[in-house]
């Protein structure tokens, strides 16, 4: 099962094994990570999901879909080049090893 | 208790979103005291909007089929809320408990009422029978999704959001789905008539059949307990196998009224989401309170209001400013077939509206009451939307005749604005 590295504010990192097909919301939600909010249930309505995708796994996503991208410009924390709504990244095996970090705030 | 002091002891009845959520801010904002979060269900508190979306037709969104926790059970334990199934009977405000059907007492130095709303049920002869549905509950969608993976045709009653979001869902899996509507008209409480005449054509187009200004008679059945057809009022007989009735739903309120709260189309609280009992609030769905810009009382149903009001009254308990009234922007969305409508604010009245967007499939319609932006109802378009939530609620001036100015849009508009005042578009 692919893994997926979560990074919070304070540094402290939790690797959590994802099921393929869902979220890298849900991955962390379902885990009790904190730093995820994900009001709207995973459906890109709240940016309170909001991550900063590691520089080194960065690669390995798709673009943001339009709406996505639009719903960026709305996160509580600052946008950054790798910013993307966790409740998009839909896991595959391909993102085994991805890290996230996650931001300050999420609303 | 003296004034200001932080209660004790809160306890919550209902755990949808805003008592989940209002146990969770209680502790985010420092409540040490003992939270009591009562659930009706005997299930983790999770999220309802995927229910007439996602969750029914698509058996990978929730692992194992199970629905979509807001947080897993060590969630609880580790913050110290004590999370109980049961159903809440009784209130007594004198001795400040409530009291559960199964005789269980639960004291409270304050209480919060999240006890949501339930379907109305159409009340015709036959409305019990099997395979005729509301949609509430994970398990209202577990049973909606199980009927109609064997439908081969659906009925839907009501073209709100809740009957139209299933409708589309029922025609991608292949049924045959015609949509009842008592009024002239789809989303005739939710959206403006120029959105609901797109959603009506984008339901006829996808070859589901749209009765506007019919009622149900009587639902009959086929002789099994199941359902064989729907009967209008005009007599015409509509052949279904699933019959889904979201005609709107009834604010929980006998708790509150039994016990002598003031109830006025929901439990009647103040800007600051109090009773006129000062040991109890009431948030989301159940709670009728007065609007900023109309000071109406209304209530409103969406995943926003409930997070807001929870936040509101936890802030309150924990000791922040008693003084902020709530004043969140309203918003909502829903999902048909592939396209989305999203609402920013609420339109009580309008009496101008200024399209913007040049494709026939993606449009914003901006409400106006008098020379003041109302709502903004989006269509594929989200820059719009999330433009809108912020001139809304920052309540940046705007009237109809400048947003009719030619290249006008909603973005630039908010940055002239913030350029002025040195605000970043964060």
């Amino acid at each position: 099962m692919p893994k997926i590295t979560y990074v919070s504010v304070d540094e402290t990192a939790r690797t959590i094994e994802v099921p393929v097909g869902t979220s890298v919301m849900r991955g962390a939600v379902f885990n009790d990570v904190d730093g995820i909010v994900a009001q709207c249930g995973g459906n890109a309505q709240c940016a309170t999901c909001h991550v900063y995708v590691d520089e080194a796994s960065a690669d390995r996503l798709d673009a943001a879909r339009p709406d996505e991208d639009h719903m960026l410009d709305f996160t509580a924390s600052p946008r950054r080049d790798t910013s993307r709504l966790s409740c998009q990244l839909t896991v595959t095996e391909d993102l085994d090893g991805l890290i996230v970090h996650l931001p300050e705030r999420q609303n | 208790m003296a004034p200001g002091t932080p209660p004790a002891s809160v306890v919550i009845v209902g755990a949808g979103q805003g008592g989940f959520q209002t146990a969770a801010s209680l502790r985010e904002y420092g409540h040490t005291g003992r939270i009591t979060l009562i659930s009706a269900e005997d299930a983790l508190p999770y999220e309802r909007p995927p229910l007439s979306k996602a969750f029914l037709k698509d058996d990978t969104y929730l692992e194992g089929g199970a629905p979509l926790w807001l947080r897993p059970a060590t969630y609880y334990v580790r913050q110290d809320i004590d999370l109980v199934a049961g159903t809440v009977t009784a209130l007594d405000r004198a001795a400040r408990t409530v009291r559960l059907a199964d005789g269980s007492a639960y004291a409270y130095d304050h209480l919060v009422l999240a006890t949501g709303a339930r379907p109305r049920t159409l009340g015709v002869p036959g409305s019990g029978l099997r395979g005729v549905h509301t949609l509430r509950t994970a398990r209202d969608a577990a049973a909606l999704r199980q009927s109609l993976g064997a439908a081969r045709r659906a009925v839907v009653v009501g073209a709100g959001f809740i009957g139209l979001e299933f409708a589309s869902v029922a025609r991608e899996s292949g049924c045959e789905v015609t949509v009842v509507e008592a009024c002239d008209r789809p989303l005739a409480r939710a959206a403006s008539a120029r959105t609901a005449a797109y959603f009506a054509r984008l339901h006829r187009d996808a070859g589901t059949r749209l009765l506007c200004g019919h009622g149900v008679a009587a639902v009959h059945g086929n002789g099994r307990g199941g359902v064989s057809e729907v009967e209008l009022t005009d007599g015409r007989p509509l052949p279904a196998d699933l019959v889904l009735t979201g005609v709107g739903v009834t604010p929980n309120t006998e708790l509150a009224a039994a016990a002598g709260l003031v109830v006025d189309g929901g439990i009647a609280v103040d800007s600051r989401l109090l009773t006129d009992d000062p040991r109890i609030s009431a948030v989301g769905d159940c709670a009728a309170f007065p609007q900023v810009r109309s000071g109406n009382r209304l209530r409103l149903e969406s995943v926003q209001n409930a997070v807001g009001h929870a936040r509101l009254v936890a802030e309150r308990l924990t000791g922040a400013p008693s003084s902020r009234t709530y004043d969140e922007l309203p918003w909502f969305w829903s999902d048909q077939f592939s396209t989305t409508l999203r609402i920013a604010g609420v339109d009580e009245r309008h009496d101008a509206e200024v399209v913007l967007g040049e494709g026939p499939d993606a449009f914003s319609v901006l409400l106006f009451d008098g020379d003041e932006l109302s709502a903004v109802e989006s269509v594929n378009r989200t820059g719009d939307h999330l433009a809108a939530r912020r001139l809304l609620s920052e309540r940046v001036p705007l009237g109809p005749g400048e947003a009719s100015a030619p290249g006008f849009t909603l973005k630039k508009h908010l940055a002239a604005r913030r350029r002025g005042a040195a605000v970043p578009f964060d």
